[in-house]
């Protein structure tokens, strides 16, 4: 059996009651054209395929199929030590490195209960507020470009995106493999003259984000494309496990930052954008707005920044073994709810490490919003989920 | 939010019948963990995800665990009549000794699932669920009917450990290609050493890849460069 | 008016493209390779391991001046393994005088190695250090990206150079360490000697 036959000669038609995708009927009595998208494809946001099954210009069935970067990052965690995972953890979603380490180092720390000194939080939300801040503008970026716009807003988010990655570079030494969060603080302080840098980046960012808007948002083709498009109902969204900018577009009001509170964001005054509809050009706003709120969070953060350690003075970096159990520690990504879940038995390397991807889990509901619509949209509605590959596969 | 011991109070109440036991968590976070019986589990799980307190309704994590066999070893007092010279006459004398006994605890697989309330705003909730072994008998209810979160995820610990989800309407391997035979995750998995030609190679590995490539060219490479031509 | 939406857009990139004629800000991008950008202080790309030459400038004597112990932490800490060491039989003195094991081969895979800088947290030695060069390419497959102990020392002069606040700590904390050591010794040779003066007082006075 070809692989197509594989993927659609699924039972879901017997099982009752489950949020099943909708079956659509095709019109006319021709064959369904089967078209892979993917692996190499200029729109996948990297090695991803989508089988879809076409009645001309509609799509009747979508299957994702992934697994073509998958390095096994669980298992090689369990054969090194705590601290060694981290510099792996960078290489989940390599556009918000700083994200990931922050989440693993908040699931050990709640493992072991290790207390984070207070300027570590502090600049733990500082550099956490960039990275969202340009995983954003390039997850418009990317698109917009896809929709047909050739680069030109991706090019002006690169641009901000350099300035960030300039700051991470002098802080931790790398542009995006920054390896920086460690349990119970931070690797490096940050030094009066880079945080002078970093307020000036973040005076310059705003500027960019009203040029961003006025040359998007009432754009009338952007508007044509997106609006409408790619809807999902919330129950079916919560239903279906999805996180982040998406179920927020779906008008579901939760964000972790402010259900769980990890760190010190309970001491930042920041709101909460929401959508009406779930389309595609809601998840496009409710982008461009988490980044106004994240400048107002970076603000707020840079004046209230404390003096002191940026490590817990106990802490271990060599032969660090937290005693036998099991934690899950989740923030709030910029792609979703990114959860660790360590289960240790005492020794030096976990028992069992999971990573719980936003962009996985998000791509749950990518065949019901697609079903239906022209099989352009499938890219834009695809982009509107806003997945990294690194992360989907690990 | 409820406490672990009036969660399992409250289902214990609404599923008649239901197993449910309170597996303890000894790390500091204090997520313990609530293990189920695999016959009431949808049950169980429509009463956490529709429960008017409770409202469970968004499943997060679906984490796959795979505990092997272990031996245990452990002494037993044994008692035996052995033969014995007792002033000088034989007699059959019973004797209490320790021995060492090995056995084979068997393994399983084991599934835990983290709910979390989008509605109430707390959370988590952690459900286990294990098989009874890891060969004939890896097998599972599919939890995705309740929750539509865990069709990848469980198909995830489908192709990494085996565990075969009843009740799943797409039962695929996710990671690995679909021809793909054994499951990587798992803690006796062996891996195949017959990948291709590594350049910067020492000791161990160098050892392996110049045996590999003796047996692929039927003569040994120099230091392992692949003939010009020889047959892939 | 429909249309409207797209003029301001166009707007926009007018005044982007225009202006990166006469802002800098605009104006991202460096005709690489022949402008570079200079690289910052805390930028690192591969480990390399640091020597003391006696004469700075010295090349010759790198091998003596390594200040890599064998002690292999590195090698086990290396998340993808890529250090490999081979410790040697004999010993030689080391800054402080003591007899230290040195690496009879320290080859790093840079092919493998991710630049994480772990190796460079966990050394006690101050040994091994991020290097900044990145144009490493070489058309050799089978061993150019195997850099072996040669390839990896370089000075502490280099080390100033590349990091200069960096490696001003390392020489404080370095010196603080030898001052310690001596002081120590002193201060051990000084009760060794007050013990000798007694016990041959002691003596003296028996003899006498």
């Amino acid at each position: 059996m070809s692989d197509f036959q594989t993927h659609f000669a699924s039972d879901s038609e017997k099982l009752e009651g489950w949020n099943r995708p909708a079956m659509i009927a095709p019109d006319g009595d021709g064959e369904l054209l089967e078209v892979a998208m993917g692996p190499h494809h200029p729109s996948t946001h990297g090695v991803f395929r989508m089988d879809v099954a076409l009645d001309g210009e509609r799509v009747i069935r979508l299957k994702p199929v992934f697994g073509y970067l998958h390095r096994n990052h669980e298992k090689i965690a369990e054969g090194i030590s705590y601290l060694a995972s981290m510099p792996y953890t960078d290489r989940l979603d390599y556009i918000c490195p700083i994200t990931n380490n922050w989440a693993y180092a908040l699931a050990v720390e709640k493992l072991t209960g290790q207390e984070v000194p207070e300027r570590a939080e502090y600049l733990r939300v500082i550099l956490g507020e960039l990275t969202r801040f340009q995983n954003h503008a390039s997850s418009i970026g990317f698109l917009i470009q896809e929709m047909g716009a050739s680069g030109t807003p991706l090019m002006y988010a690169f641009r901000e995106r350099e300035k960030i990655l300039d700051l991470f570079e002098e802080l931790t030494g790398a542009r995006m493999m920054v390896n920086y969060m460690r349990f119970g603080g931070c690797r490096v302080d940050a030094s009066p003259v880079w945080l002078e840098k970093a307020r000036q980046v973040v005076e310059s960012l705003p500027q960019f984000l009203d040029e961003f808007d006025r040359l998007l948002s009432s754009n009338e083709i952007l508007m044509a494309r997106t609006q409408g498009v790619g809807m999902l109902p919330a129950e079916l969204a919560v239903n279906a496990g999805v996180t982040g900018p998406m179920l927020r577009a779906s008008g579901v009001n939760y964000d972790i930052r402010k259900v769980d509170g990890y760190g010190i964001y309970n001491r930042f005054n920041f709101r909460v954008p929401l959508g009406d509809h779930g389309d595609v050009y809601d998840r496009y706003m409710i982008r461009l707005l988490e980044m106004r709120e994240s400048l107002t969070i970076l603000r707020q953060a840079l004046k209230d920044l404390p003096a002191g350690p940026v490590m817990d003075p106990k802490a271990k970096i060599r032969g660090f073994r937290p005693k036998p159990g099991e934690a899950y520690g989740r923030i709030e990504a910029p792609k979703g709810e990114l959860g660790f879940y360590l289960i240790s038995d005492g020794g030096p390397n976990p028992y069992r490490y999971r990573v719980r991807p936003p962009s996985l889990i998000n791509l749950t509901i990518l065949e019901d919003m697609c079903l239906g619509q022209n099989v352009a949209d499938v890219v834009l509605i695809f982009g509107s989920v806003d997945i990294v590959l690194g992360e989907v596969d690990r | 939010m409820k406490t672990v011991e009036e969660i399992k109070s409250a289902i214990e109440a609404a599923v008649l019948g239901a197993a449910v036991e309170i597996v303890p968590n000894p790390s500091v976070s204090g997520q313990h963990s609530l293990r189920l019986a695999p016959g009431y589990v949808l049950d169980v799980a429509k009463f956490l995800r529709d429960d008017a307190e409770l409202k469970l309704d968004f499943l997060s994590n679906v984490t796959g665990v795979d505990w092997p066999d272990k031996e245990v070893a452990e002494k037993v007092m044994v008692t035996r009549t052995v033969a014995k010279t007792v002033d000088g006459v034989e007699q059959q004398v019973e004797e209490t000794v320790s021995e060492t006994r090995k056995r084979v605890e068997p393994g399983f697989l084991e599934v835990v699932y983290h709910l979390y309330s989008v509605e109430k705003k707390h959370g988590p909730v952690v459900l286990r669920m294990r098989t009874v072994n890891r060969t004939d008998q890896a097998d599972l209810p599919s939890l995705t009917p309740i929750w539509r979160s865990a069709e990848f995820q469980e198909r995830e610990i489908f192709d990494l450990y085996g565990v075969i989800f009843a009740g799943h309407p797409d039962l695929r391997r996710l990671l690995m290609w679909d021809n793909f035979k054994d499951f990587p995750m798992r803690r006796d998995y062996v891996e195949p050493d017959d990948f291709e030609y590594e350049p910067t190679a020492h000791d161990a590995v160098l050892k392996r890849a110049q045996l590999h490539q003796a047996a692929l060219t039927g003569q040994p490479g120099e230091e392992g460069r692949p003939e010009m031509g020889a047959s892939q | 008016m429909l249309g409207e939406g797209i003029l301001k857009g166009m707007a926009e990139t007018a005044r982007n493209f225009f202006g990166s004629y006469f802002s800098a800000d605009r104006m991202t991008t460096v005709e690489y390779p022949e402008q570079r950008i200079a690289p910052f202080e805390a930028a690192r790309v591969f480990p390399f391991l640091v020597y003391d030459a006696k004469n700075p400038g010295d090349a010759a004597d790198w091998e003596a001046g390594l200040r890599c112990v064998a002690c292999q932490i590195c090698e086990k800490e290396c998340p993808p393994k890529c250090i490999y060491i081979e410790k040697s039989t004999g010993k030689k003195p080391d800054a402080l005088g003591k007899p230290q094991f040195y690496p009879a081969r320290f080859d790093i895979d840079i092919s493998v190695c991710m630049s994480c800088q772990i190796c460079v947290e966990v050394c006690p030695f101050e040994a091994i250090k991020m290097d900044t060069e990145f144009e490493l390419s070489t058309d050799d497959r089978f061993g150019g990206l195997l850099l072996d102990r040669k390839q990896l020392a370089k000075s502490n002069e280099y080390y100033h150079q590349i990091h200069l606040t960096e490696a001003n700590g390392v020489d404080a904390r370095l010196a603080a360490e030898k001052a310690k050591a001596e002081a120590k010794t002193k201060a051990a040779a000084g009760a060794a000697a007050a013990k000798a003066t007694s016990i041959a007082a002691a003596a003296a006075g028996e003899g006498a």
